[in-house]
């Protein structure tokens, strides 16, 4: 029996969108969309985290930010991209100012295209996005299991 | 009996003694050895008298009598000699008059001055003896090397140190007298050595603000000094139905509407010498002292002779409207002090206001007055005594390695000086958590109060009060026990033998929590069974809860081996900002800032401003309320 | 021996019932503001998720903490359960929760200190008013201990309707619920991300989920030795409390230390009106 996929938190982070798809990750938290159905709850703290989920391209001031908060997130963790600017920095692209899509910084596993992402689209992300953390815990608890394995023959 | 001059008059032959020896480390061997000396003699003293109950010596009277006399007036001189060197007349005005009382206490009733016991011993005494013994003279030892680097940190202080230590000894031995004194006028003597012996400590730095706070304190406790000769002239007046100045015959008379006069003069001598409001002042004031000094002050002599003598009185305070409101002056000072305590971020000022609190809370069980309480009141008593020493001794220590008595600088001293941080530790968590002794008490206290007719107004002020005191101690704990990084280890170098005295206090704070349930048996409950006819204890099923715990928070340390040194290692959470292990972190305009993490004081709420004055005018009140109930009821 | 099986009892289903009430808390929450809500074991899969996550610390003392808390949250109840002094049950509660706010001290990390703070603040809030519950509660049974406060034939509620009230208001700290969450808010990430717990995760942060549901039901105990007269009345008087808590958590929001202080306090004061009036009644009966 595996909890992880039962039970995802998120942690969501307006890296520099207009706040259209910051609008729409919201209302799958409505009563319309209620994410909470599939044991969702959107945190505010990376530590509590198993999905981090960004709007928006990077910019050079949270380039630092974005990185720092995957890394505060403990294993395993999955990082979703929603809407376009996410994915490669969408029509903000050629800004002074815009590094391009998250990928720039960490590594994205699911990539939600849309200006702006609908909550449908949204939600479909976060469980493919589950697919993967799972599969990410089972290659961290065989990891595991192979390290003391390892570690008992030694 | 030998024991018990050998208690009194050894500490005042080391005392002369120490007066010249100039060399710290022939004073160090003096007072370690004398030191052991006395612990020795005080619990041999529990093996001889423990399993007796109440025992009256005859010690020879007329030449004791006429020593302390001449003694009392060569202090009165001095008094006025002092108080007119440094122009306080109010000291002067109250050596006059106290010095004239007694004279008149003398011509007017010398044939009822005479007491048939002079000495005594019961388990309370017993239990005192310990403390003053034991701790008494660990804070004796402490000092020594305290003094040295004090010196050596306060160049502009004149070096006086045999003259500190001749008057600590004194007052440990004057403290002994105290609670050996069957005769009444003896008692008052060595309260009178208490008082000068707290105002040459306090004054110890000659600084304009130590004179001024050591004169504070001698007036508020000449205050009380007056009241008691006013006490002993009452009852030397009324004798035989007072029972002169025989304290056992006191206790023991019938006539309590008549004894209830002076029981409250005495009393209210006790609240000056215990520091309660409206007199807190000159506890708070006698901080300016060396820190030996205000542990000496707050946890084994001066205040605790203040509350011996309320304790002592408590049968004659029960059920009385006089003795209920001296008991609400103890509570109203307890919840006042614990709330105040909050808004102080000075380590020694923390301490001082939680003990004039447990003061308070002492009185107010002595104040009611029924045998629940008085046993409540002496484990109080026992347990403060312990933590409270530790602690002072404890931030006398940190004050020194690290310059600051401050606790926000205190902040991750667990990395820092991880031994002392523990000792702390252990103090703060002697002071308010269960299953430790304060504890205990506070909540056999309100099973007490609870019973007493209109005992809710007690009940609602230990509620107040204890959530005010977790709200103080713990987070001052939580400074403590901050791991902060990049920090350097600044515990080696400290002189090495301070350290003896609070890994043995340490250990006592720990070890009374064991003990407490034989100290209870064969030294509480038998007092309390004489003295009530009855006795109280805590339930076997509640002592074993609490041993259970004891033992639990005892083992838990050991589980820190399960925790894999392994496991990932992050920062903290900095709002997603890249910070540095000691929470540096770059700020806008590329400036690096720091984050501080910082205690909650709540001074618009919990201020002294706004706290200290109310309280103290209520005290005020209560305690004219107390005389003239006691006229009243006469 | 009956306290025996009591405490035993407690230690193996208060998680399993805490959990459970947690997953209906959720469910009626979720349907008061019109959604679906989690399934009802969703508290089970939050923890078990917990567990299943990787072991991240600041300090490595600050597990050591969570650990006392647990431990010692898990023995009081146990001695409730068991039918011990209730005001010592009080005070080793105390402990416990000292044990959580050191291990939020231990970290040096700002928003774990603001909420360790004000968890110190939301004892001193409680603190009165449960001890002054108990005490109410030993003036009407007679005892301290919660075995004969359980066992009483007097309607506990009829004497002390104001100390119950005072204890619902404090409920809603204990129970961490709106309007007092202020140390560990759900509702409050922009302002102290989780407060107390912001350092906590994985299975430490399981460790105080389970902590918090052992507390759960110690208090919806306590709220029971107020019906305890009747069974059937104490349960359901228990499950109305709790509805109405979650119902007051739905429609307040958090409001200031100041605000959380002083309500506790007040809630305290009821209770000791309530208390004077009863003693009173008392001296004037005998």
């Amino acid at each position: 029996m595996t909890f992880l996929k039962r039970s995802p938190w998120i942690l969501h982070y307006d890296a520099s969108s207009c706040n259209g798809c910051d609008i729409e990750v919201l209302a799958c938290l409505t009563p319309l969309y209620d994410v909470e159905r599939f044991g969702i709850i959107n945190t505010g703290n990376p530590k509590h985290a198993d999905i981090l989920l960004i709007t928006g391209g990077i910019n050079s001031q949270n380039r630092p930010v974005v990185r720092n908060l995957y890394e505060q997130m403990p294993e395993p963790k999955v990082v979703i991209a929603v809407g376009v600017c996410a994915a490669t920095g969408g029509i903000f692209r050629e800004c002074y100012n815009i590094v391009g899509g998250i990928d720039k910084v960490i590594p994205v596993d699911v990539y939600v295209p849309g200006c702006a992402a609908r909550p449908e689209q949204i939600i479909d992300g976060v469980v493919k996005a589950l697919a993967i953390l799972e599969e990410k815990r089972e290659k961290m608890t065989g990891e595991a299991r192979h390290a003391a394995e390892a570690g008992e023959s030694t | 009996m030998q024991t018990l001059l050998f208690l009194i008059l050894f500490p005042i032959l080391v005392a002369c003694l120490l007066l010249f020896v100039k060399r710290t480390t022939l004073r160090y061997a003096v007072v370690a050895l004398s030191a052991l000396a006395i612990g020795g003699a005080s619990i041999y003293l529990l093996v001889q008298y423990a399993f007796e109950g109440a025992v009256y010596f005859a010690a020879p009277s007329e030449a004791a009598g006429l020593a302390m006399l001449a003694i009392e007036m060569v202090l009165a001189l001095f008094i006025i000699y002092m108080g007119a060197k440094f122009r306080n007349y109010p000291a002067i005005a109250l050596a006059v008059v106290q010095a004239a009382l007694i004279v008149y206490l003398e011509m007017t009733f010398p044939e009822n001055l005479q007491a048939a016991h002079n000495l005594f011993i019961d388990q309370f005494s017993i239990i005192m003896a310990l403390i003053i013994g034991i701790i008494g003279s660990l804070i004796a030892v402490y000092a020594v090397r305290y003094m040295e680097t004090y010196h050596h940190h306060h160049p502009e202080v004149r070096d006086r140190q045999g003259m500190f230590f001749f008057v600590t000894f004194a007052f440990i031995a004057a403290m002994f007298g105290l609670v050996f004194s069957n005769n009444l006028m003896w008692v008052f003597f060595f309260w009178e050595i208490t008082t000068i012996s707290s105002f040459l400590l306090i004054g110890y730095s000659e600084t304009d603000e130590a004179t001024r706070n050591a004169f504070r304190a001698l007036v508020m406790n000449l205050l009380g000094g007056v009241a008691f000769v006013a006490a002993l002239i009452y009852l030397a007046a009324t004798d035989p139905a007072s029972g002169g100045i025989d304290l056992a015959r006191v206790l023991a008379s019938g006539d309590t509407t008549l004894i209830l006069v002076p029981a409250v003069l005495i009393g209210f001598a006790g609240i000056t010498k215990a520091a309660l409001m409206p007199f807190s002042s000159w506890l708070l004031g006698a901080m300016v002292a060396p820190t030996p000094v205000s542990a000496l002050l707050h946890s084994s002599t001066m205040v605790k002779a203040g509350v011996y003598i309320l304790v002592r009185f408590a049968p004659i305070f029960a059920g009385t409207f006089a003795g209920f409101s001296i008991g609400l002056v103890g509570g109203v000072t307890f919840i006042v002090a614990s709330a105040i305590a909050i808004s102080q971020n000075n380590a020694k000022l923390v301490l001082a206001y939680s003990t004039i609190a447990n003061l308070g809370l002492i009185a107010a069980c002595a104040g009611v007055g029924t045998h629940m309480l008085v046993w409540a009141a002496i484990l109080l008593i026992v347990f403060h005594a312990v933590a409270k020493s530790l602690l002072f001794l404890g931030t006398g220590a940190i004050e020194h390695r690290i310059g600051s008595r401050d606790i926000e600088d205190m902040e991750g001293l667990i990395v820092r000086m991880p031994k002392m941080a523990v000792m702390m530790f252990i103090g703060i968590a002697g002071m308010f958590l269960a299953p430790f002794g304060m504890l205990i008490s506070k909540w056999a206290a309100i099973e007490a109060f609870v019973q007493v007719p209109f005992g809710l107004i007690f009940v609602a002020i230990l509620a107040y009060g204890s959530a005010v005191t977790v709200f103080f101690w713990a987070k001052w704990m939580g400074k403590l026990v901050t791991v902060t990084r990049g920090v350097e280890r600044i515990e080696k170098g400290f002189l090495e033998e301070p350290w003896a005295p609070l890994y043995i206090i340490t250990g006592l704070v720990v070890a009374a929590v064991f003990f407490f349930p034989i100290i209870s048996s064969t030294l509480i409950e038998p007092y309390v069974l004489a003295i009530y006819g009855v006795t109280t204890g805590l339930a076997q099923a509640n002592i074993a809860i609490m041993l259970l715990m004891m033992a639990l928070l005892l083992l838990l340390p050991v589980s820190f081996l399960l925790f894999r040194r392994t496991v990932k290692h992050l920062p903290a959470y900095m709002s997603g900002r890249p910070a540095t292990a000691d929470l540096r972190f770059a700020g806008s305009l590329g400036m690096t800032r720091e984050a501080q993490t910082r205690n909650y004081y709540l001074t618009d709420y919990f201020g002294e401003a706004r706290l200290f004055r109310p309280g103290a005018v209520v005290c005020t009140v209560l305690i004219l309320a107390s005389w003239i109930l006691a006229g009243v009821a006469l | 021996m009956n306290g025996i099986v009591g405490a035993v009892l407690f230690l193996i289903l208060a998680p399993l019932a805490g959990g459970l009430i947690a997953g209906i808390d959720r469910k009626i929450t979720a349907r008061m503001q019109g959604r679906v809500g989690p399934p009802i074991l969703q508290p089970f899969y939050d923890v078990g998720k917990l567990f299943e996550k990787e072991s991240v610390v600041v300090v490595t003392a600050q597990n050591f903490y969570v650990v006392a808390y647990l431990v010692f949250i898990a023995l009081s109840g146990a001695f409730f359960f068991a039918g011990g002094d209730l005001l010592l049950i009080v005070f080793a509660f105390t402990l416990a929760h000292v044990f959580l706010v050191l291990g939020a001290y231990a970290v040096h990390s700002p928003y774990s200190h603001i909420g360790a703070e004000r968890e110190l603040i939301q004892v001193m809030a409680y603190e009165p008013m449960i001890i002054l519950a108990a005490v109410g509660l030993y003036m009407v049974s007679g005892s301290f201990y919660v075995a004969d406060m359980a066992a009483t034939t007097v309607p506990a509620i009829l004497y002390l309707p104001g100390v119950f009230l005072g204890l619902a208001v404090i409920l809603a700290i204990k129970l961490r619920k709106s309007p007092f969450d202020i140390s560990t808010s759900h509702h409050a990430h922009q302002e102290i991300v989780k407060g107390i717990t912001t350092e906590f995760s994985g299975p430490t942060l399981g460790q105080i989920e389970i902590a918090h549901w052992y507390e759960n039901i110690f208090l919806l105990g306590l709220v029971y030795l107020f019906f305890a007269w009747n069974p059937v009345i104490g349960v359901v008087a228990v499950a109305v409390t709790y509805v109405a808590e979650i119902f007051i958590d739905n429609v307040t929001a958090r409001v200031r230390w100041q605000t959380a202080l002083k309500g506790g306090w007040l809630a305290a004061l009821l209770g000791i009106a309530n208390l004077a009036i009863l003693s009173y009644m008392m001296i004037g009966g005998a």
